[in-house]
């Protein structure tokens, strides 16, 4: 008797009971409509490759373990198998949605780790190593009203008291030094920015 | 005009696992043994 001609029952008995062939025979003679069901659920190639792996290598334990209990129905029991599995696929997913690059966006263009990159860090050096040479051409009272506020962090009291000049004028001079910084930058045309 | 209509069209390829997948779960099933020892179910791979 061809044992391709068996049914699905026989071919069960005859892999239990250690003909690995007829294993074969079952996967070819459902391979097709369970690959179709399980990508009419999850439309993707891959995923659909993975579950119907999934879903035989459970087959395979569970007659090996001699739990299958045949009643006839071996293409609805696998059928069902790829189904629970299939619910687990969406349920995982829903836990953890999975962004796909389809060509039109890519998540990775808008994520980043935060810190900044080389060229950036390289244009940050740049603009601060300006910013003091600006500064170098300032008159020096406000060259010094610039510095400790900005460089050393003091308040204008401290400025004050350092400098021997009222709060006003420390203010003034402050005002004046961002006042003739800004009016450099302008005529030098100079780009201070960092994007 | 009865060519066109008679021609399969070119995206109606057969939605089947690949030759890798199959051979793959073939070899999972010639590797596996079960050993029962008591109530309990041993497994092992033999490659």
């Amino acid at each position: 008797m061809n044992i391709k001609s068996l049914s699905d029952a026989q071919l069960v008995r005859n892999y239990i009971s250690g003909e690995e062939s007829a294993l074969s025979i079952l996967i070819n003679r459902h391979q097709q409509r369970l690959y179709g069901f399980i990508f009419s659920k999850v439309y993707d190639r891959d995923v659909t490759e993975d579950i119907f792996q999934d879903t035989f290598i459970k087959v395979i334990r569970t007659l090996k373990k001699g739990k299958y209990n045949e009643q006839g129905k071996f293409l609805p029991w696998v059928m069902r198998i790829a189904h629970n599995l299939i619910i687990d696929y969406f349920r995982k997913n829903n836990r953890m949605p999975k962004f796909k690059n389809n060509g039109d966006f890519d998540i990775f263009s808008v994520l980043s780790d935060g810190s900044s990159n080389a060229e950036h860090k390289i244009i940050h050096g740049q603009i601060t190593n300006h910013v003091r040479l600006l500064l170098e051409e300032l008159p020096q009272d406000q060259k010094d009203v610039i510095k400790m506020r900005l460089y050393q962090d003091m308040s204008f009291k401290e400025i004050s008291d350092n400098t021997g000049v009222s709060i006003n004028t420390a203010l003034g001079r402050m005002r004046y030094g961002l006042i003739n910084l800004r009016k450099m930058i302008d005529k030098h045309n100079i780009n201070l920015i960092n994007d | 005009m009865e060519k066109l209509y008679t021609e399969q069209p070119s995206n109606s390829e057969q939605l089947k696992p690949r030759e890798e997948t199959v051979n793959f779960l073939l070899n999972y099933s010639k590797a596996l043994k079960i050993i029962p020892i008591g109530s309990l179910n041993f497994e092992t791979f033999i490659n």
